[in-house]
C-alpha cells in the first residue's frame, strides 16, 4: 500500500465459491488461534480452518477444499455474515485466501467495515436471490460472476441482478478514497481545532 | 433520524468534517490497544513513515494472550512472548502509557479504562476489539474497529463512520430477585436477533436500567455488539458520576471532575430526544436466561422449554438444527440439569468486583462439584486486588474454585486456558460460537456470574434462585 489515492474498486470479477449458512462468525472465518502473530501474512492458510479440517488435519466438506472452488475470488454468503469479533484477520485470511469481492444478504457492520478497508466489496441481495446466485456458482464452478461497485448489480452466466451497495462503500471504493488515512492526515489542522474545543482534552 | 439523543450530541461534538466518501471524519477522544490487533497497524504506519498522531489519548494492555497462570518472562509460549514484546517496544517508541502486567494495572481492556477514569461520559472510544461498546455504560460512544482503522486512528487522530439510527431499549419495572444485567441483554438479544441492532446503535433505558450499577450498565453495553448493534450507551448520571469520582484517578484530580461534570451533564439526551425506534421489555416479567445453542441470540429462560428449530423463523431453523446438534441438547427440555464439565467466571462481561461478590455469595459454604474443574479469572489486577483485600478469593479456594491472574483467558481460549474435547462450559462471558474457548468441539452456555457459581456447585445449569432460596442472601 502507498500513499496518496488508492486504486479504483468498480468490478470484481471472477468465479465464485459458495459458503452457506447463516451467523458465520469471525471466530470460524479465523480461529482465535492463528492470531498469534505480529503481520497478516500467510493467514489465507487458515481460513474456515476448523470447518475444513479434523482433529487430525484430514479434509472435511467444506467447498474452501474443493478443487472446482479453488480459483473462486467471489464468496456468497448467507446473513450476518462476519459477526462476533472485530479481527481485521478474518477478511486479511480470505484475502489472502484469494477472495476480492463477497455477495450476501447481510454482514455484521464491523465486518464490512474491515473488508472496505482492504477494497473489498460487500454487497448484498434479499435472501432468495443470494440463494439463487449460491446454487448457480455449484453448478458453474468455472462462470463468472461479475460485481459491478458502480452499477449495483451482479451478473452470472446470462442474469444480471440488482444488488445494494452502502452509499459511503459505493463511494470509497468507485472513486478510489477507501484508503482513509491519507484523506484523514490532509485534515491535521481540523482535527487540532476539534481536539481543542472538547473540554475532556488538554491541548495545553 | 435522531435528535436530541447523546448519540447525536457527541457525535456533533466530535465530528471534524465530512469526507468525500460521505462518511464522517470524528475525532476519537481515546484510543485503547491490545497486543492482538495492533502489531499489524504500527508495521502500517512504519510502512509510511507516519508517526503516531495523539499518544497522549492513547492508552495500551495487555489481556488476549496473557497467561494467567504463570507470568515471567519469556512466557512459555513464544508466540505469546512475540506478540508482547512487539507491543512492547511500539509502545515504547511512540510514548504511549501502557498498563502492563507489572504496573499493578494490567487487566482486560474494557475493564482497566473505566476503573482508571479513562473512560467518562462524552468521550469517543475506539479499540480493535468488538466489545469496545462496554464503555457505553458511562455515556460515551464507544465502537470496536479493525486493524485499518486502528492505523487511521493513530496516524490522525481520527476515524471515517457513518452516522447510524439510534434505537432506544426501555427496560421498564424491577428485575425480580435472582435476575440481573447479564439476564437482560441474553433477553434483548433473543428478542431482537444477533443482526437485529445492524445499521442502530442502542440506548439503554428505563427503570430496570437506571437502577443498574455500573458494571451491571457495563455488561449490558459490553453485549450490544453481540445483537449487531456497533455501540450501545447508558445516559449518564448520578450513579456514573458517583462511580468515576471515586476512581483513584479523580479521587487525586477533583478539580478536574468539577470542570468535566457539566460536561457529563450537558451530553445526556434530552427528554424530548427523537429516536428512530423504540423498544419496551418488561423487566419485572424475567428470569435467569441461558444459552441453549451457539449464538448469543439463542438464549432461553432456565425453567422455559427449548424451541424447536421447526417452529423458529424459516432464517433460524437450520442455524438451530445444527446448533442442537452439537450442544446436545433436545427442543422440549430445559436447559436446568444440562450437565457441565467446566465453570469460568471472567471475561469483560462479567469479571468485575461486584460479579465475583455475587457469585461468591452463591459458592460461600460450598464445594464445587467433583467432576466439575471451575476457575476465577478476575477482570484486572485491580479486581483482583479489591477481591483478595475482602476475603473473595479465599472464598472461591475454599470451595474448590482456581483463582488465576487477570486476562481474557477462556473467554477466547488465546492462553493456555481452553476447553479440551466436548467439555460444556458454564461461562460468563459473551460468545458461545463453535470452537471460541479452544476446542472446537468443546460446548459454552452463557448465564450471569451467580448462574456459573451454582452451577460450578452442582455439576449442572441450575437455577439460581433455587441455591439462593436455602441459604444465600439476594440484594440485587
Ligand atoms: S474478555 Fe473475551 S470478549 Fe472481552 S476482550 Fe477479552 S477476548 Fe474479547
Amino acid at each position: 500500500m502507498t500513499d496518496g489515492p488508492a486504486e479504483t474498486v468498480e468490478h470484481v470479477s471472477g468465479s465464485g465459491i459458495p459458503v452457506r449458512g447463516n451467523d458465520i462468525d469471525t471466530d470460524q472465518i479465523i480461529p482465535a488461534r492463528f492470531m498469534k502473530v505480529v503481520t497478516f501474512d500467510g493467514l489465507g492458510q487458515f481460513s474456515f480452518f476448523d470447518q475444513r479440517f479434523d482433529d487430525d488435519d484430514n479434509e472435511k466438506d467444506h467447498p474452501m477444499n474443493e478443487d472446482r472452488f479453488r480459483d473462486a475470488s467471489v464468496m456468497v454468503v448467507n446473513a450476518n455474515f462476519g459477526c462476533g469479533s472485530s479481527r481485521e484477520h478474518a477478511p486479511q485470511a480470505l484475502v489472502r485466501w484469494g477472495i476480492d469481492a463477497i455477495v450476501g444478504e447481510s454482514f455484521a457492520e464491523i465486518f464490512a467495515g474491515n473488508c472496505l478497508a482492504l477494497g473489498v466489496p460487500t454487497v448484498t441481495a434479499d435472501a432468495e436471490t443470494v440463494e439463487t446466485i449460491q446454487d448457480w456458482v455449484d453448478d458453474n464452478p468455472d462462470g463468472d460472476v461479475d460485481v459491478d461497485v458502480a452499477a449495483e448489480t451482479v451478473t452470472y452466466g446470462d442474469t444480471t441482478v440488482d444488488v445494494t451497495v452502502d452509499d459511503a462503500q459505493r463511494k470509497a471504493l468507485v472513486e478510489g478514497v477507501w484508503d482513509t488515512t491519507a484523506l484523514m492526515k490532509a485534515n491535521a489542522e481540523a482535527v487540532a481545532e476539534t481536539a481543542a474545543s472538547l473540554p475532556y482534552v488538554d491541548t495545553a | 433520524m435522531s435528535k436530541g439523543t447523546l448519540y447525536d450530541k457527541v457525535w456533533d461534538r466530535h465530528t471534524v468534517t465530512e469526507l468525500p466518501t460521505g462518511q464522517t471524519q470524528l475525532f476519537v477522544g481515546l484510543h485503547l490497544i491490545h497486543e492482538v490487533t495492533s502489531p499489524q497497524a504500527f508495521g502500517m504506519l512504519e510502512e509510511r513513515d507516519m508517526a503516531v498522531a495523539y499518544p497522549e489519548l492513547t492508552h495500551a494492555t495487555v489481556d488476549h494472550i496473557v497467561p494467567t497462570a504463570d507470568q515471567s518472562r519469556p512466557y512459555a509460549d513464544d508466540a505469546a512472548e512475540r506478540m508482547m514484546a512487539e507491543l512492547e517496544e511500539n509502545v515504547h517508541d511512540a510514548g504511549i502509557e501502557f498498563s502492563d502486567p507489572t504496573s499493578g494495572n494490567q487487566g482486560i481492556v474494557h475493564v482497566i479504562g473505566p476503573e482508571q477514569g479513562l473512560t467518562q461520559p462524552g468521550k469517543t472510544i475506539v479499540c480493535g476489539d468488538s466489545h469496545t461498546s462496554t464503555h457505553g455504560a458511562f455515556g460515551a460512544l464507544a465502537f470496536g474497529i479493525g486493524t485499518s482503522q486502528i492505523r487511521d486512528v493513530l496516524a490522525t487522530g481520527t476515524i471515517a463512520m457513518e452516522k447510524k439510527d439510534v434505537r432506544k431499549i426501555e427496560v421498564t419495572g424491577e428485575l425480580p430477585d435472582g435476575v440481573g444485567a447479564k439476564d437482560v441483554i441474553l433477553e434483548i438479544i433473543r428478542r431482537l436477533g444477533t443482526d437485529g441492532g445492524v445499521g442502530y446503535v442502542y440506548e439503554y433505558a428505563g427503570e430496570a436500567i437506571e437502577n443498574l450499577d455500573m458494571e451491571g450498565r457495563m455488561s449490558i453495553c459490553n453485549m450490544s455488539i453481540e445483537g449487531g448493534a456497533r455501540a450501545g450507551y447508558v445516559n449518564p448520571d448520578e450513579t456514573t458520576f458517583e462511580w468515576l469520582r471515586d476512581t483513584e484517578y479523580f479521587q487525586n484530580n477533583p478539580e478536574t471532575f468539577d470542570e468535566l461534570l457539566p460536561y457529563w451533564e450537558s451530553v445526556a439526551s434530552d427528554d424530548d430526544a427523537e429516536y428512530d425506534d423504540v423498544v419496551t421489555i418488561d423487566g419485572s416479567e424475567l428470569e435467569p436466561v441461558v444459552t441453549w445453542g451457539t449464538t448469543p441470540g439463542q438464549g432461553v429462560g432456565v425453567t422455559e422449554p427449548i424451541p424447536a428449530p421447526e417452529d423458529l423463523p424459516a432464517d433460524k431453523a437450520d442455524t438451530a438444527r445444527r446448533a442442537q446438534e452439537h450442544m446436545r441438547v433436545e427442543p422440549g427440555e430445559t436447559m436446568d440439569g444440562y450437565p457441565i464439565d467446566v465453570a469460568f467466571l471472567g471475561s469483560c462481561t462479567n469479571a468485575r468486583l461486584p460479579d465475583l461478590r455475587r457469585a461468591a455469595r452463591v459458592v460461600e459454604g460450598r464445594e464445587v462439584h467433583p467432576d466439575v474443574r471451575a476457575m476465577v479469572v478476575p477482570g484486572s489486577q485491580r479486581v483482583a486486588r479489591a477481591a483478595e483485600a475482602e476475603g473473595l478469593r479465599e472464598v472461591f479456594e475454599a470451595a474448590g474454585f482456581d483463582w488465576r491472574n487477570a486476562g481474557c483467558s477462556m473467554c477466547l481460549g488465546m492462553n493456555e486456558d481452553q476447553l479440551e474435547g466436548d467439555e460444556a462450559c458454564a461461562s460468563s462471558s459473551n460468545r458461545n460460537f463453535v470452537g471460541r474457548q479452544g476446542s472446537k468441539d468443546g460446548r459454552t452456555v452463557l448465564m450471569n456470574p451467580r448462574m456459573v457459581a451454582a452451577a460450578a456447585v452442582e455439576g449442572e445449569v441450575t437455577d439460581v434462585r433455587e441455591v439462593e432460596n436455602t441459604e444465600v442472601v439476594v440484594d440485587d
